[in-house]
């Protein structure tokens, strides 16, 4: 076990944790935000640096502070550990610079992105980000790409997380999704473009932060603050078959996993479920998903059900008369 | 005339074949050292004081000596020869001359590390020094000095030689180790080191060309012989790669502790600046350390002689020092643009970024797109410190080194040169650069 202060707050947590899973275990006040580390991908995290913390006492053994600020999705705690995140002057102003590095070449086309609503980018923006833009520069752009038949790729978007990748090289053993070229230019992209023909590939959609590879079932349906989530499960004999439906009046308009507090899919799902069964009559289902108070979808006056105890004759009381 | 260790037989003719080498005096290094334990040659190096001669100065010996070494498991030497740092080109003319002197390194190196397989991966540009290194390994097998028990010692080497497809980032160790494994050569998250996890996954020392055939005068004349060499905690010689306006460009092998300003001056090496102008500016360790204006490459900031050397030319920091770096010296005249020249740095950055990391991958571009604003006359002052605070944000933030090198020249050109950037932008029709854009474009002046 190691100790470990973030922001001031102390907690013990086991030898090997992530100082960003540390600061998970305290709680979203002090949890760093993280555009490319995903809990479920191995080898995620480290390429988008939002998660940059600094680390004013290395440990309780070697109490020397790190010389850089160090991105806490890959650095492990040590005992006796202090980091600073949001107290951290340094680190704050590195990561306004970050999000400004991220928007750079981002159209900001929010307006017309599906994503908008439930976009990580959009969160991180406006938690860290200003309000102002300081360039006039063109921005770069590529063509829109298909992989596979139900899934679309809108390269301007991408934040280059590396999290899409991550999960193609866990389900297919032949490398054919990856990134081309180089800095700036560089680009998700399959080598062939039908080329990601998996029964899991859809999972791409849901880690992608931003609006760079949108579901074509539901491209342009609805703003996903006019749909209301539902969670529900079937039998599924590829995956878990635990999902959220979304549903705009009676019609479900997309399925995707289930997603944790941080916006990270808890258990993979197939295609199958995900493109194929949009009927309700596909699956049991739970109740109404619990989303945060402050998410913009929340916001379409949409509360928790709350179910009513059973009624029994005797609570029935006649009418006054 | 200063003393030569690498390039002592320089004019020999014939030098690069084995036959020509062996007569004077080629491998006797490695039989020293099979007469030695590895440790022993470990601690043979570590006295000399051999820092690494690839930019960050290292010391190799302490290098050497954090390679784990667990039971079971292969150790790997590689040899990083992916020299692509604008300005540096002494690498190439130590293969291309001496492919023995590097091979000879190689093996005393990889023995005193336990290393059965070394590769030297080398810069896809070079293909033709492909050729001579192949041809000098094949001799050396033939002379038996790689292969299975070498002379008869017990001990077995194999070495390759692995050409890079022409990326600058394959420059920096752990993006040559994986494009070495075949994949994108995107630098790793460190940690865990090479030392302990290097190429597939195990313990693997990266070595510049330099270093590594510094090894073996260092081995012939014994650690603490070399250790006199030079000055102070920078031992030994160094080659160092002369471009720019001098008379005479060229690679220089200098005994570290030389002043920089007999180094450009002497008729020896340089031999002054071309056309008897004025010099302006110095960047003495390749394109990614900080630029220094002439007075302050002649005499650090106490006033006292500037040398050729790892301290003294980082003395004062980054404020009014620089680096000696990978000893690509870069001379500039009195007629040098400034901006035009960080505008060349910023375009070599951002083509060169491998586009993992946010800060450099976006900053580079951004960076590049602002110097060609100023250069183009469109530029305004809050661009100058807009440049300032980009290249702040970018450096340290980023995986591997090359966001510090894209941000160093930066910070270190408007340190030392704002008034030229401020001339750009508030009188551009005055600047000869602007005037042919302008002439180009067929604009009216403003």
């Amino acid at each position: 076990m190691a100790k470990v202060t973030i922001d001031g707050i102390e907690i013990e947590v086991p030898d090997g944790t992530s100082i960003l899973q540390a600061a998970r275990m305290i709680g979203p006040t002090v949890a760093p935000p993280a555009m490319c580390f995903y809990t479920n991908l191995p080898s995620s995290g480290g390429y988008c640096r939002t998660c940059m913390v600094e680390v004013t006492k290395g440990s309780e053994k070697d109490p020397r502070p790190m010389p850089k600020l160090v991105a806490s999705c890959r650095t492990q705690v040590m005992d006796g550990m202090v980091v600073g995140n949001r107290t951290s002057e340094k680190a704050v102003d590195a990561r306004k610079g970050v999000v400004e590095f991220l928007l750079l070449n981002h159209p900001l086309d929010c307006p017309i992105c599906d994503q908008a609503g439930e976009c990580h980018l959009q969160d991180l923006s406006y938690e860290n980000g200003s309000a102002k833009t300081r360039t006039d520069f063109e921005r770069r752009t590529f063509d829109k790409i298909d992989i596979g038949d139900k899934i679309q790729l809108h390269m301007n978007r991408c934040i280059l997380c590396y999290r899409c990748v991550k999960v193609a090289d866990q389900l297919t053993p032949e490398r054919v999704h990856g990134v081309m070229n180089r800095g700036d230019h560089s680009e998700i992209s399959t080598y062939i473009t039908k080329a990601v023909d998996n029964e899991f590939s859809g999972n791409m959609i849901d880690v992608c932060p931003v609006g760079a590879l949108t579901d074509k079932t539901f491209r342009f349906k609805s703003r996903v603050w006019f749909t209301k989530p539902v969670t529900a499960h079937r039998d599924c004999d590829k995956c878990c078959g635990k999902v959220v439906l979304w549903y705009k009046g009676e019609d479900v308009l997309r399925v995707t996993g289930r997603k944790d507090q941080w916006g990270e899919v808890e258990e993979f799902i197939c295609n199958t479920c995900r493109f194929d069964k949009k009927r309700t009559s596909d699956w049991v289902v739970e109740g109404p998903t619990n989303l945060s108070r402050h998410s913009v979808i929340s916001a379409n006056h949409y509360e928790k059900l709350v179910v009513p105890n059973e009624l029994t004759l005797n609570d029935i009381k006649p009418l006054n008369p | 005339m200063g003393k030569k260790l690498l390039l002592q037989n320089d004019n020999v003719p014939g030098i690069d074949t084995y036959e020509v080498y062996r007569q004077h005096g080629g491998y006797t290094s490695v039989e020293k050292a099979f007469k030695m334990t590895s440790d022993e040659v470990v601690e043979e190096v570590k006295k000399s004081g051999l820092r690494g001669r690839g930019g960050a100065g290292f010391p190799t010996g302490m290098k050497w000596s954090f390679l784990a070494k667990p039971e079971g498991v292969p150790r790997y030497l590689v040899c990083n020869a992916d020299e692509s740092e604008p300005g540096t080109f002494k690498d190439r003319y130590l293969m291309q001359r001496h492919p023995h002197l590097l091979i000879e390194g190689m093996i005393a190196a990889s023995y005193a590390l336990g290393a059965n397989t070394a590769y030297i991966y080398i810069r896809g540009e070079y293909f033709y020094i492909v050729n001579i290194l192949e041809k000098a390994i094949e001799e050396a097998y033939t002379a038996g000095w790689l292969g299975d028990n070498i002379q008869g010692s017990g001990y077995s080497l194999n070495m390759y030689v692995h050409p890079g497809a022409g990326a600058y980032i394959c420059g920096e160790e752990t993006a040559l180790l994986e494009s070495l494994e075949g994949k994108r050569g995107n630098p790793r998250i460190k940690p865990p080191f090479p030392a302990v996890k290097g190429l597939y996954a195990c313990p693997t020392v990266v070595n510049n060309v330099e270093t590594i055939a510094a090894v073996v005068p260092i081995l012939n004349m014994g650690g603490d012989e070399y250790a006199k060499i030079g000055i102070g905690k920078s031992t030994g010689t160094k080659l160092i790669s002369a471009s720019g306006h001098i008379k005479k460009p060229g690679v220089y092998e200098i005994e570290l502790g030389l002043p920089v300003e007999e180094f450009i001056y002497s008729e020896e090496y340089c031999g002054g600046i071309l056309n008897d102008k004025k010099l302006k500016a110095v960047v003495p360790g390749g394109s990614s350390v900080p630029i220094l204006p002439a007075e302050l490459s002649l005499k650090t900031p106490t006033g006292e002689p500037r040398l050729m050397s790892y301290e003294s030319l980082s003395e004062g920091g980054f404020v009014s020092g620089s680096m000696l770096g990978s000893g690509g010296f870069i001379v500039m005249d009195e007629t040098t643009s400034i901006v035009r020249n960080l505008h060349t740095f910023n375009r070599f950055y951002h083509h060169e970024s491998c586009g993992q990391c946010s800060p450099c991958r976006e900053g580079t571009g951004w960076m590049e797109k602002i110097t060609h604003k100023i250069l183009d006359g469109h530029g305004t002052l809050a661009d100058i410190d807009l440049l300032w605070d980009i290249q702040r944000k970018i450096e340290g933030n980023t995986i591997c080194p090359l966001g510090d090198a894209a941000a160093w020249p930066v910070a270190a050109a408007i340190r030392h040169f704002r008034e030229e950037f401020e001339e750009y932008v508030s009188n551009p029709s005055s600047i000869v650069d602007v005037k042919h854009y302008y002439n180009i474009h067929n604009l009216v002046e403003a």
